[in-house]
């Protein structure tokens, strides 16, 4: 597992990607912080971390498009799967490869908090509560995207159907509204990732909120050993 | 070392193998040849663990490969018929990564100076694999097969798409591995697995259709000696002329052509007919245009032994 990981990482670095979405969430995020809290004078990055969700909806299937399908299309996956490594080990490296470049895009939320200091007393504990919320969040997409990626074996597909799969959790809580079927629209209200992630960005620190994206990820990351396992069968 | 005990493939309702079996006795390098599609790959991908057969078992120095898979695969070293490498990595850097994924005990810098001596990289390790030819990268793949030097080696058409100084190397290679590993390599190419194996094994099909030792079968090859022949002149006399020689025993035309015909000329084996062909022409007046040994080809190998070559066919 150790391996795959240190190879995802250096291939980040390798190719642009990593290089790419750094520089963006980066961009963004200090766009909003502007405009949120200096243009405002406003020591809350309550709203910058809330606008941050579509950037990561947008950055998290480019960061993870070629996780299995590249590996499948260049014959990779072959290396990978006749090593003496696990399936498990080969989908838990690469999603911690990703996590660590997502990881260190949040990290500048430390140093916006830092900013804030000088000027005013920024609350740390909102801040933290929020930047665990946004890692949570970001391991479930993440999950999600590096499933997407696993069936198919083009990366631009798996790019282009895990954004639309983030606009989808974006529109969830608007569109759940409008199911006049009960039982449904409860369902999809328990499954909108923004519910959960929201009662962070307020420095609500549940523990259901951490165990909804906690599962999400290990759902997912199942899944895509599942896909793998029985691509070696069919 | 290995055996093969009634693999079947199925993909939907294509049989890719039939009820496969074989073993491979250490220290033996195993020639795999058939057409294309033929199931060398299958078999091959299934020895080392990338698929699964739909029945049968692949057992490798005593462990199973779907009982225990770590342990099977860190005795295999795979080279597939496109070499799995990551061009955006440096060779060495490629095989640092290759290194750690099987878990290679030995110590860590000597072993990969080791390897890329051996297939002559030593000088490319801090070039792009991108940019290597294929001939390089096919190198690189040799070289991650090698790693950890497993008791069992597996190459897919390890020489397909090299030129011919290339070929020669790695079937040098390839050879010299039998000493310490065994080794199992699929080709197209009947000579060049004639040169580098003990055994051969013929797959078609997805069925076995021949497994004997390569002289037994170059044997086989060699019973039928044929000398093809252009020559010009009048076809009925050279044919006369050539039916009179001691050792030949059959005399075809094969085809003629601006005064000049083809001849097949089959011969008792172990006789040299040559010698005798050039003063018949001679006596004749016909001037010898193409003299050359007809050796089969795997096409007519592979359809002899299936018993499907018709007269006049092939």
């Amino acid at each position: 597992m150790g391996a795959i990981y240190k190879r995802e990482l250096s291939g980040y670095f390798n190719s642009a990607i990593g290089y790419v979405v750094l520089a963006v969430y980066y961009f963004f995020s200090g766009l909003f912080f502007y405009l949120y809290c200096f243009y405002r004078d406003s020591a809350s990055l309550g709203y910058v971390f809330a606008n941050m969700f579509y950037i990561v909806m947008f950055i998290i299937p480019v960061l993870t498009m070629k996780t299995f399908s590249e590996e499948r299309r260049q014959k990779t996956d072959q290396a990978l799967l006749t090593s003496p490594v696990s399936l498990t080990e080969i989908v838990l490296g690469k999603f911690l490869g990703a996590f660590t470049i997502y990881a260190l895009c949040c990290a500048i939320f430390l140093v916006y908090g830092v900013v804030i200091s000088f000027f005013a007393q920024p609350q740390w504990s909102v801040v933290l509560c929020t930047l665990l919320g946004m890692l949570l969040l970001g391991m479930a997409i993440i999950a999600m995207n590096i499933f997407i990626s696993s069936l198919t074996e083009s990366m631009v597909v798996a790019a282009v159907v895990g954004m639309a799969a983030g606009l989808v959790i974006d529109t969830m809580s608007s569109f759940s509204k409008l199911v006049p079927i009960p039982w449904v629209q409860f369902v999809l209200e328990k499954i909108d990732f923004l519910n959960y992630y929201t009662n962070f960005t307020y420095g609500i620190l549940s523990i259901v909120d951490v165990i909804f994206f906690l599962s999400v990820t290990g759902l997912f990351l199942f899944f895509t050993v599942r896909v793998l396992e029985r691509r070696r069968w069919s | 070392m290995i055996e093969v005990k009634n693999l079947t493939k199925r993909y939907g309702k294509i049989t890719a193998l039939d009820n496969i079996s074989f073993t491979v006795d250490t220290g033996e390098v195993l020639g795999f040849l058939g057409p294309n599609g033929a199931g060398k790959s299958t078999t091959m991908n299934i020895i080392t663990g990338y698929i699964s057969s739909t029945s049968g078992t692949v057992t490798v120095d005593g462990s199973e490969i779907l009982e225990e898979p770590k342990k099977t695969k860190q005795k295999i070293g795979y080279l597939p018929e496109i070499p799995p490498l990551y061009i955006d990595m440096t060779v060495r850097k490629y095989l640092e990564f290759m290194f750690d994924l099987k878990r290679v005990k030995l110590p860590k810098k000597e072993h990969l100076d080791e390897v890329m001596r051996l297939v002559g990289l030593e000088q490319h390790g801090a070039r792009l694999i991108k940019n290597l030819s294929k001939g390089y990268r096919q190198r690189v793949g040799f070289a991650q097969a090698l790693l950890g030097n497993p008791p069992v080696i597996i190459l897919d058409e390890p020489t397909v798409g090299l030129d011919p100084k290339q070929i020669i190397e790695i079937r040098k290679l390839i050879k010299s591995l039998g000493k310490k590993h065994t080794v199992i390599f699929s080709s197209h190419v009947l000579s060049e697995i004639s040169a580098a194996c003990d055994r051969i094994i013929i797959i078609a099909d997805g069925k076995i259709i021949a497994d004997a030792k390569t002289d037994e079968l170059s044997g086989v090859l060699t019973d039928k000696r044929q000398l093809l022949l252009t020559a010009e002149g009048s076809a009925a006399d050279i044919q006369n002329e050539l039916k009179k020689i001691p050792d030949v025993q059959k005399v075809k035309k094969t085809g003629e052509s601006d005064g000049a015909a083809q001849f097949a000329i089959e011969y008792k084996p172990g006789a040299d007919i040559r010698r005798d062909v050039f003063s018949a022409m001679t006596r004749l007046q016909c001037p010898i245009l193409e003299m050359r040994s007809g050796s089969e080809s795997l096409e007519e190998l592979y359809l002899r032994l299936t018993g499907s070559v018709k007269g006049g066919e092939a």
